[in-house]
């Protein structure tokens, strides 16, 4: 992580990302009696995306579930899902076997690929009592209806959810959750800008941990702490660096460990990346105004990013790299891809090929939630790094 | 399973037709093979397909001519020469740990589409349902090398434990309109590719034949809730569902089941099992190691197990055997949209939720034992598996046994390893005991009439 920050800041800026940090570091949801106020539950999804409104205006705290860390010791899981199976998935459930997420109110977790739909069968018969469901997003975005079949998913999500607050979920709570919802995303954007337009101020690390988050808290008070972080962030009096700047992808779903993040931050500017990627998944605003669901599903088909477990006929996933590239003005990629991640690793390939034919350097890694070496990284980094360095001098 | 047996029992005069499954099997798969190598030339179109969600119909109606990659994979297992595209594969980049049904295909295209069965067509069109995941990434790789038009055929599946969707009811018809509303784009993109108009009629035809067949598939796997079991689910049942997708809502595809079905009645009539002495009842979970297959099944046969049945040969039909899932060729488009969002729920996505189906599976084929294949490189089929198998020895006691290896990559058969296992399985099952052969006949039946 940065430490060079202007005095005045400093110290202020390192408590928000210690705060941050230590959030990051907590597997645990809160329980009924440490709720945040306004909550009477948790609703845990898996990434990449969820409509998080729903939950939030429902009074059910949204939690993102992003896997153990490499902190965690699987007792559990190892005996449930076999060997070739991603980290995060078995730590997920290593975390719902081990008791960390008993007091969530539901779990829900998307058709992003098929070990992450096995969570919900997996849910469902360890964690009865818990709502556990798969929230079928469409795969087809690009046919007629599309945004009829997801409002109405959302509509079964949010009857869901109802029964199990006992209570309505009215049209203005949701139409308030999206209002705070698209300042959060607005202010996500204006980090990313920051990233992009003076790489020096914030590290990759420092904006993953800021953008984490809000994975766990309230977005009103995420809101007020991105607020605060990028505020210090501008303010901050640092000189640019002869880095390379490069885009990172393949943190869709599994997180990389910090340690990685920092590894690369150590000898690039990371100006652009897809990590927690479903926190940024509308590109603007979502309508504050009109019936708030159809607002949902409509931004999902209009208005969205892109991923490798989305498909979408308007985007090509090599169209979106190059996109990332052209506007962040990267020199270069770092194509990451989680072990035993089929949709990442078959990308991985697509883009590698593709940036061979473009005559674009890139360097390619592999990588574990729960990896804790990273010497040898470090190295393929900086040699990296060094040889971009050479090419564009 | 709701599976019924439509028709009377077998009289036990029905005799055996002069039909083997196996050859009658083997020689039109054989001419499938030939019609696709033929198609270019006969100008006909070509469309890549997969075994779940695949609009067949509709593309059955535009006449086109069905590729199906994943039995071209399977078919390179089948003849040992999977090891060689799957190489070339990863020699150009593609990961160790991804489908090897993915990665001999792309050994296929790297060949130029030189298979061990002849030379396989380039697709106009392709379709991939999100049933797999990995169908929408293989379709992309198509899209990206070969510039195959995709259709994504977005089904949606089964939400959660005990869902209970029912023909008609709100959730049904929010998920058929949607389904529907994907069918009707795919008709114009058919039409555009094709340059044919859509015809209903057509369509009609070819669902009143899927009709047929589902019903004698239906009866077929009824028949093995026989003791003796007239057929072993993982070997002859592999060429049964290779017919069910190949031909299906082909008049071919209708008359071997028919025939299927009537000689495997005067099977069971005659008392006559798949195995001399049947002494295990068994339910196989999983897809085949395709490379080693009738190894596999010899391994069980020895000791006198045979598979009553296995999950794959529902996931991997098309789901149709799930109950209710009759077309009403009265309103062909609207009633196809309808019961394949139905067979998307019971039939497919279901998988999420295994210990349903195999609760049931154990109960209408009175087995003895579970055995569960968990496949390297399927997440679909494996993920959830050694969880659904902890859940099912908790709750139901029943025996079960977990192998791993591979769809079609030989680097993960290991022959000694799995025989061990397999060894020690039928030991624990003697010492268990097994009701003598008289009862687990009263039993067997008495659950094939109920259903």
């Amino acid at each position: 992580m940065l430490t060079r920050l202007a005095p005045e800041n400093e110290a202020e800026l390192t408590d928000l990302l210690e705060r941050c940090h230590a959030a990051a570091r907590d597997n645990s949801v809160p329980g009924k009696d440490s709720l945040p106020e306004g909550f009477s539950g948790t609703i845990g999804h898996f990434p990449v995306y969820f409509p998080e409104e729903i939950a939030h205006a429902g009074g059910l705290l949204p939690v993102n579930i992003l896997g153990g860390g490499n902190k965690l010791e699987l007792k559990h899981a190892d005996a449930r899902m076999g060997s070739f199976v991603c980290s995060i998935c078995r730590s997920t459930t290593e975390l719902g076997l081990n008791g960390t997420l008993q007091d969530l109110t539901g779990f829900v977790t998307h058709p992003i690929c098929d070990a992450a739909k096995h969570l919900a069968g997996i849910w469902s018969r360890n964690l009865p009592e818990q709502l556990a469901q798969i929230l079928y997003l469409p795969q087809n975005v690009n046919s007629r209806g599309a945004t009829r079949y997801i409002a109405a998913e959302y509509q079964r999500l949010r009857a869901d959810l109802e029964r199990k607050v006992g209570h309505v979920i009215s049209d203005e709570a949701l139409r308030r959750s999206i209002r705070i919802y698209n300042e959060n995303r607005r202010l996500l954007r204006e980090l990313y800008a920051i990233r992009r337009d003076e790489p020096w101020k914030v590290s990759c690390a420092e904006s993953y941990l800021l953008m984490r988050a809000g994975t766990r808290m309230p977005r009103e008070e995420h809101n007020a702490i991105l607020d605060q972080a990028i505020d210090l962030i501008r303010h901050r009096s640092l000189p640019a660096q002869d880095k390379p700047r490069v885009v990172f992808l393949g943190g869709f779903c599994e997180q990389p460990p910090l340690e990685m993040l920092e590894t690369i931050d150590d000898a690039c500017f990371v100006v652009d990346d897809d990590l927690l990627v479903g926190l940024r998944w509308f590109t603007q605003d979502v309508p504050e105004s009109g019936d708030p669901v159809w607002a949902l599903a409509e931004s999902f088909v209009e208005r969205s990013a892109a991923s490798p477990v989305q498909h979408d006929e308007r985007k090509t996933k090599e169209g979106y790299l190059m996109e990332m590239m052209r506007s962040s003005k990267a020199d270069a990629a770092i194509l990451t891809a989680a072990k035993f991640c089929e949709p990442g690793l078959d990308e991985q390939l697509a883009w590698s090929k593709h940036l061979d034919q473009a005559g674009i350097q890139y360097l390619v890694l592999e990588f574990e939630e729960k990896m804790t070496s990273f010497e040898q990284m470090a190295m393929q980094v900086e040699t990296f790094a060094e040889s971009l360095l050479f090419a564009l001098a | 399973m709701t599976t019924e047996i439509l028709e009377a029992a077998p009289a036990g005069t029905v005799a055996a037709a002069d039909f083997d499954p196996r050859v009658e099997g083997q020689r039109l798969i054989k001419d499938w093979y030939a019609g696709l190598a033929e198609a270019p030339r006969r100008g006909q179109h070509v469309a890549n397909v997969f075994v779940m969600g695949n609009a067949v119909e509709i593309l059955r109606a535009f006449d086109f001519q069905l590729v199906f990659p994943e039995i071209n994979s399977l078919q390179t297992g089948v003849r040992k020469a999977s090891g060689e595209y799957i190489r070339l594969s990863e020699d150009y980049g593609m990961s160790p740990d991804v489908c090897s049904y993915v990665k001999a295909d792309v050994g296929l295209m790297l060949k130029e589409n030189e298979h061990p069965v002849g030379r396989i067509p380039k697709a106009h069109l392709a379709i991939a349902s999100n049933m797999c995941s990995t169908f929408i990434k293989w379709a992309e790789i198509w899209e990206r090398w070969l510039k195959v038009p995709t259709f994504v055929l977005d089904l949606p599946g089964q939400r959660a434990t005990n869902w209970r969707v029912r023909p008609g009811d709100a959730q049904h018809a929010a998920d058929s309109r949607w389904v529907e509303a994907q069918f009707r784009d795919l008709i114009e993109k058919c039409e555009k590719i094709t340059g044919k108009r859509f015809d209903i009629d057509r369509l009609a035809e070819v669902e009143e034949r899927v009709n047929q067949m589902v019903f004698h598939w239906n009866n077929v796997m009824a028949l093995n809730r026989m003791c003796p079991a007239p057929y072993n689910a993982m070997l002859d049942g592999l060429t049964y569902i290779g017919i069910m997708n190949v031909y299906r809502g082909a008049p071919e595809g209708v008359e071997f089941m028919r025939r299927l079905e009537r000689q495997l009645k005067a099977k069971v009539a005659r008392g006559e099992g798949r195995v001399a002495e049947e002494r295990f009842r068994l339910l196989f979970s999983g897809t085949p190691c395709y490379v080693s297959m009738r190894r596999l099944v010899e391994l069980f046969e020895t000791w006198g197990g045979v598979f009553a049945y296995s999950d794959y040969l529902t996931f991997a039909a098309g789901g149709m055997d799930a109950g209710e899932l009759v077309y009403d060729t009265s309103r062909p488009l609207e009633s196809l949209a309808e019961i394949t969002a139905l067979a998307a729920q019971r039939g497919l996505s279901n998988q999420f939720f295994a210990h349903e189906r195999l609760e049931q599976q154990i109960r209408d084929y009175a087995v003895d034992g579970i055995v569960f294949h968990g496949i390297k490189s399927c997440r679909f089929v494996s993920s959830g598996m050694a969880d659904t198998r902890d859940y099912l020895n908790k709750r139901l006691a029943v025996p079960s046994l977990y192998i791993e290896s591979d769809l079609i990559d030989p680097r993960y058969w290991s022959d000694a390893q799995i025989k061990n296992r397999v060894d020690a399985f039928f030991e624990a099952l003697n010492q268990r005991g097994v009701p003598p052969p008289g009862d687990r006949k009263t039993i067997a039946a008495e659950a094939g009439r109920a259903a």
